[in-house]
């Protein structure tokens, strides 16, 4: 496939993050953090365990509180007003390492709950959107089992189904493949690539480099808490500036 | 195929082996009896064992039953009868059958109104129990408590209208403010009905229950295994519920819920159910407005109730932590809000996980209802210890009451426990 060459990055914001510094309890866990994003913009976001990227893109849809500086989604500022946290929860999808299915809904209850409660959007129109993306990550046929029935890959898909059926304009991936087999990566980044290539705005933490070479058009590498670099795949990889990025893909790249 | 091949590793099958029984000693009760009674010369000795004892139980349990009693009217007379041989007197069952049910001041010409409100019973909590029953029934659930208070206690029908009209007010005022903050819907829904209430009160003539359809029933003439299970109904309903907020509210972000709702829980739980029993048949007046009197049987389910919703709070907060914390997150990040995400997710596993524990508590709570017996209510348990116990005709005729107490329990015990199994299968989804 070829390297972002079909996909255009607007100039248009859709993530500031200015300045933001979060502790956990004592331990400062984010450290000045600066980041925008670009509506359209896929963003990968790399480094050691510990580092902080899965709390960053927590951040973003609130799930950790930020003690100082400010995150804006959107053009909505997140503060701690609950009004404004549901309206960017609601803007911004998720898919978590453990998928996090609700395992007492079908799966196409699953995909239809937030938008009838949280859209008010008709059971039989919920429907049909949900089915529109079952069938998009492969597994209409799926619809009325529990995800209890499915294999890691396919519910890993139906979150992804899940959180799109809401519409929403950015994505947050935290490491969505960790807790997959080899086999079952493959589809899922499948899925992941076809989203990138529609244009949607995409926050990934993950350790597939591949993935992040095929459709990333930045990388960004963090360690304890800071970002050390940010650049394009192409570069990041094949000329690593920071000598921590260079160990870092060293060891991960070595073998 | 020619002869040099019979001796290769080569096996081609050119008839099928057709299937056969397996033999005798492979199957059937002779099997059974093996494997499961007499595997080895312990266990031989143990089943031999344990059959003696079965028929030492039976063997002198099954005559005492069949040669007892049923249609004497004293003990006296049944000794006669039974001249020596070994037999229970069951005709106490018999004639004092409808103090059993209902206890002994229930004005007899009116049994057929708390009957009817039990065969009722079971209409309103069959949608409640079977979630795959039209949900327009739990309409006929909703009204059903004002309908049995009204056959059981009679007077006027003004009372159970004004309970109901209180309800509906609370519950529309409760949707209108609802969307604005769920706080402004809760608090303004109980005040709506509380002024009903007050209002409909005065407007209430002190002298409506004469002349009324149903004949008045005061509360102290209520008794037998009629009040067993009226507490028990009320209490459990009520208790689950509250229970429930009592959970969430020490789950609470906010301190001050969260402490009264600790508080109110370590507390409740700290006290013997017997002490809060007597604190409302002498002490709740005092917590009352001066000069009302509240009804000693409504003073009794307040505590119940209490006391089982501090234990299912405890039993569903276990369900609550079981829940992976990704759920939450997951219903965080689809934009739930937090009435939503409880009433969506987190509650139906939660719940669902503590159903075994809840159903602990609800046939505990049941069979907690003979307490109030020493309360001196007139309760199945009350009424064989008192009135009939003490009777010049049935003095004496412990296990025939007893054993006949214990019965009613465990049938309707062993039936929750039954129904809360069956649940629990219809719900297990999750395939783990």
């Amino acid at each position: 496939m070829t390297t972002q060459t079909a996909m255009n990055v607007s100039t248009e914001v859709a993530i500031s993050i200015e300045k933001m510094n979060k502790w956990y309890g004592t331990f400062h866990v984010l450290r000045d953090i600066d980041l925008t994003v670009y509506q359209g913009e896929r963003i990968v976001i790399a480094g050691p365990s510990g580092s902080g990227k899965s709390t960053l893109i927590r951040c973003i849809n609130a799930l950790e509180e930020h003690q100082q500086g400010s995150i804006t989604v959107d053009g909505t500022l997140l503060s701690s007003d609950v009004k404004n946290i549901d309206k960017i929860r609601s803007e911004v999808g998720m898919c978590f390492q453990h998928f996090n299915l609700f395992p007492h809904l079908s799966i196409l209850e699953n995909c239809t709950l937030a938008p009838i409660w949280v859209r008010k959007t008709p059971k039989k129109e919920a429907e049909e959107i949900a089915m529109h993306f079952l069938e998009k990550v492969k597994i209409p046929d799926q619809a009325d089992k529990y995800p209890g029935q499915l294999s890691g890959g396919q519910q890993q898909r139906v979150a992804i189904a899940r959180s799109l059926c809401m519409r929403p304009r950015i994505m947050l991936f935290d490491e969505p493949t960790s807790a997959l087999d080899p086999e079952m990566i493959k589809e899922v980044l499948d899925t992941m690539v076809e989203l990138a290539e529609e244009g949607m705005t995409m926050l990934c933490v993950t350790h597939e480099m591949g993935f992040a070479r095929q459709v990333a058009n930045r990388v960004i590498f963090m360690d304890e808490g800071q970002i050390v670099e940010q650049n394009e795949p192409e570069e990041f990889f094949n000329n690593p500036k920071s000598p921590r990025t260079q160990l870092f893909l060293s060891q991960i790249l070595g073998h | 195929m020619s002869d040099t091949h019979a001796h290769s590793a080569a096996f081609v099958r050119t008839e099928q082996v057709p299937p056969a029984p397996p033999p005798a000693s492979a199957t059937g009760p002779v099997k059974w009896a093996k494997d499961n009674l007499f595997s080895t010369p312990l266990y031989s000795v143990l089943t031999v064992a344990a059959l003696y004892v079965i028929y030492v139980i039976l063997g002198n349990t099954l005559p005492w039953i069949f040669s007892g009693v049923w249609n004497t009217s004293s003990l006296a007379e049944c000794r006669e009868v039974l001249d020596g041989v070994s037999g229970g007197c069951f005709s106490v069952l018999t004639e004092r059958w409808n103090q059993l049910l209902f206890g002994f001041k229930y004005p007899v010409d009116q049994y057929w109104r708390p009957s009817l409100a039990f065969v009722l019973f079971f209409a309103a909590a069959a949608p409640v129990l079977f979630y795959k029953m039209p949900r327009k029934l739990l309409l006929f659930t909703a009204i059903f408590p004002f309908l049995a208070y009204w056959l059981i206690w009679g007077g006027t029908i003004l009372t159970p209208i004004l309970a109901l009209v209180g309800v509906v007010a609370g519950y529309f005022v409760y949707q209108r403010f609802v969307a604005g903050s769920f706080a402004a819907g809760f608090f303004g829904g109980i005040a709506a009905a509380f002024v009903v209430w007050i209002i409909g009160g005065l407007l209430i003539p002190d002298n409506a229950n004469e002349g009324a359809m149903l004949r008045a029933v005061p509360s102290r003439d209520l008794g037998g295994f009629m009040l067993n299970m009226m507490l028990g109904v009320a209490c459990v309903s009520l208790s689950v519920p509250l229970g429930i907020a009592l959970a969430l509210g020490r789950q609470s972000d906010m301190p001050l819920i969260k402490w009264i709702c600790v508080v109110f829980i370590e507390f409740i739980r700290g006290v013997p159910l017997i002490t809060l029993l007597f604190v409302a048949s002498v002490m709740l007046a005092y917590f009352f407005p001066p000069g009302t009197t509240t009804d000693l049987f409504l003073r009794v389910v307040i505590m119940i109730t209490m006391f089982s919703a501090a234990y299912i709070a405890e039993v569903i907060r276990g369900g609550l932590a079981a829940l992976p914390r990704g759920q939450y997150e997951a219903a965080d990040s689809l934009g739930l809000d937090y009435p939503q995400a409880m009433r969506l997710i987190i509650l139906p596993q939660a719940l669902k996980i503590s159903i075994p524990g809840i159903v602990n508590v609800a046939v505990g709570l049941f069979k907690d209802t003979t307490l109030v017996s020493v309360i001196s209510m007139f309760d199945l348990v009350g009424m064989i210890r008192g009135p009939i116990l003490a009777s010049t005709e049935w003095n004496g005729v412990y296990w025939e009451l007893l054993g006949f107490a214990a019965l009613l329990f465990f049938v309707v015990c062993y039936g929750i426990s039954q129904y809360s199994q069956w649940l629990e299968r219809q719900l297990a989804t999750d395939h783990r």
